[in-house]
């Protein structure tokens, strides 16, 4: 999912991106995670620090990657398995339930992912993603993950919608 | 996006060593995969058949490099790629290649050790033993790359110097530089010099293999081309055949080091960034460099004058650069992946101009530019 997001936005936006991942045992049923770095600039340190953008696809990633989001960047859970948020700002959208109920295959709740960054966020164009998508999926199974892909979409738009525009101060009121 | 020939491509570190190894002209691979090279292994088996190459999976690493010897010596450019703990037995068959004089190309993807250790974590750890794993003394050459178009570059490079020199020639790449994805824009129109060893132009009967010439290269056959000779990995003459006596000993290890040594301003490749005024220079290379590069343009931004130099050619080691910036900063930095490798070097050819401190981390994880930054509050 890295890979295409990085794709999208380093090849068909035009920007540059590094893209680097933390893997290893971890990939046999612990944490594993993509990381995107974006810039207007030539980038040098590859890793991200302060996030804009968290994507968490299960509990565990949220918890211990939430720390690293920058106080008003975006987080979007898959909340088939992240339940418990640590922001009500929080975009929560069953990338997996969906994946599941609509096209029989929990593999696509990644592009179904990638595809409500793309509304959620102004980090890449709808264009670009569908392009890279495309470009990256196994031959046959290009309608499948366009489908996925926009479905993503429309999800992002449903939760943007029922979600109340709240600015970061008025929260902070709140919590004092 | 595509035009005629020219290709704009996100590639992995690993997958741009791939494109760069067949634009050099490589058609043999052999060997065992390792976390992180297995992609070069991985790809090769699908490209190189395609460009009439031949790629095989050896049963260990001290085969894989056997296998990439014989190929050379048949005529073919030949690489293979592993991890430190590859590399630890790949060192008896890098010893042959040198003495041997077989020109092949070896990937290091550091990853942290010793022995098994972090496979899925880098470091900068195998510096010493790419300088010094096979026993014996004996010239090397190694590069290490910190962008994704340095992998590609550098891979080339790393087949000319080793058709060139006739010396094995070993790619030092981090684990984060091997797996982390840039974009890269590729053509087959682009001018890149390829080099091929210089063959024999005498008929066979005349042809002396090891011959001594003022370049200290000499010319080489192909296997099975008629040129018949011996190859060993005991010392020899310029026959080719076993010596124990002095007055050819000595003028062919210093031939080894002489043909390196008279052409380091062709092998030694780094980047001054911002050095000409600079207070304190880093030092840095790989992954680094770029955690580095952010660090002096921070620093910049603050008022501190700091610079940087690259090292892309780790060995030989670059002494005339590193003394450059030895003369003119106060203080130098060394930050790396490891226990103080290249440090000791800069300290070693340091003449007390400047102060050189070291920023060691081997926990598993990139040096940040802020920690070079507190480096820099801290010594400066």
């Amino acid at each position: 999912m890295g890979i295409i997001l990085a794709e999208a936005i380093g090849i068909y936006d035009g920007k540059y991106v590094a893209q680097t991942q933390s893997y290893g045992p971890e990939a046999r049923g612990g944490l594993s995670k993509a990381e995107v770095v974006v810039s207007n600039e030539e980038i040098d340190y590859p890793k991200a620090m302060k996030l804009d953008l968290l994507l968490a696809m299960n509990q565990k990633s949220c918890d211990d990657y939430y720390m690293d989001l920058k106080p008003d960047g975006v987080l979007i859970v898959d909340s088939t398995f992240v339940t418990q948020v640590p922001n009500l700002k929080a975009f929560q959208i069953p990338f997996t339930r969906i994946a599941r109920e609509k096209f029989k295959k929990e593999m696509v709740a990644n592009i179904i992912a990638l595809g409500a960054i793309t509304k959620l966020t102004p980090v890449v164009t709808s264009r670009a993603i569908e392009s890279a998508v495309l470009a990256r999926v196994p031959k046959g199974t290009e309608k499948l993950n366009h489908d996925a892909l926009k479905t993503g979409m429309a999800a992002a738009k449903k939760v943007m919608k029922n979600i109340v525009p709240q600015t970061n101060s008025e929260w902070a009121d709140e919590d004092t | 996006m595509k035009k005629k020939g020219r290709q704009e491509k996100l590639l992995q570190g690993n997958e741009a060593i791939v494109e760069g190894a067949l634009r050099a002209g490589c058609r043999f691979f052999a060997g065992y995969p390792i976390t992180p090279a297995t992609e070069i292994a991985e790809l090769l088996s699908v490209r190189l058949p395609q460009v009439d190459g031949t790629f095989i999976q050896m049963e260990d690493e001290i085969a894989s490099l056997a296998a990439v010897i014989g190929a050379s010596l048949a005529g073919v450019k030949s690489m293979t790629a592993t991890s430190g703990p590859g590399f630890s037995l790949m060192q008896e068959n890098l010893g042959f290649a040198v003495i041997a004089e077989v020109p092949c190309v070896i990937v290091d993807a550091m990853r942290g050790g010793p022995s098994t250790g972090l496979p899925t974590l880098p470091s900068q750890s195998d510096i010493m033993q790419a300088r010094w794993g096979t026993h014996g003394d004996h010239p090397i050459i190694a590069l290490c790359p910190s962008t994704i178009r340095e992998c590609y570059d550098l891979t080339i490079k790393a087949f000319n110097f080793s058709e060139k020199y006739r010396n094995p020639v070993i790619i030092l790449v981090d684990e984060v530089v091997a797996h982390m994805r840039e974009k890269i824009v590729l053509s087959d129109e682009e001018d890149i010099e390829i080099f091929n060893r210089v063959k024999p132009t005498v008929p066979p009967e005349w042809y002396i293999p090891y011959e001594d010439t003022p370049q200290g290269v000499p010319a080489m056959a192909n296997f099975g081309e008629g040129y018949r000779y011996h190859v060993t990995g005991l010392t020899h003459d310029i026959r080719g055949f076993p010596t124990s006596r002095p007055d050819e000993i000595d003028p062919f290890i210093r031939r080894l080091f002489r043909k390196i040594s008279q052409n380091f301003s062709d092998i030694q490749i780094g980047e001054f960034f911002q050095t000409e005024n600079a207070d304190i220079t880093i030092i840095a290379y790989g992954c680094i460099a770029r955690s580095a590069k952010r660090a002096v343009i921070d620093a910049r931004e603050r008022g501190v004058k700091v610079g940087l130099l690259t090292l892309n050619t780790i060995w030989p080691f670059m002494r005339a650069q590193v003394e450059k910036v030895l003369q003119t900063s106060r203080v130098i930095i060394v930050p790396e992946m490891n226990m103080g490798q290249i440090s000791r070097e800069v300290k070693r050819v340091n003449k007390g101009a400047a102060k050189v401190f070291t920023l060691n981390k081997v926990d598993g994880t990139i040096i940040t530019p802020q920690e070079i930054l507190a480096r820099i509050k801290e010594v400066s």
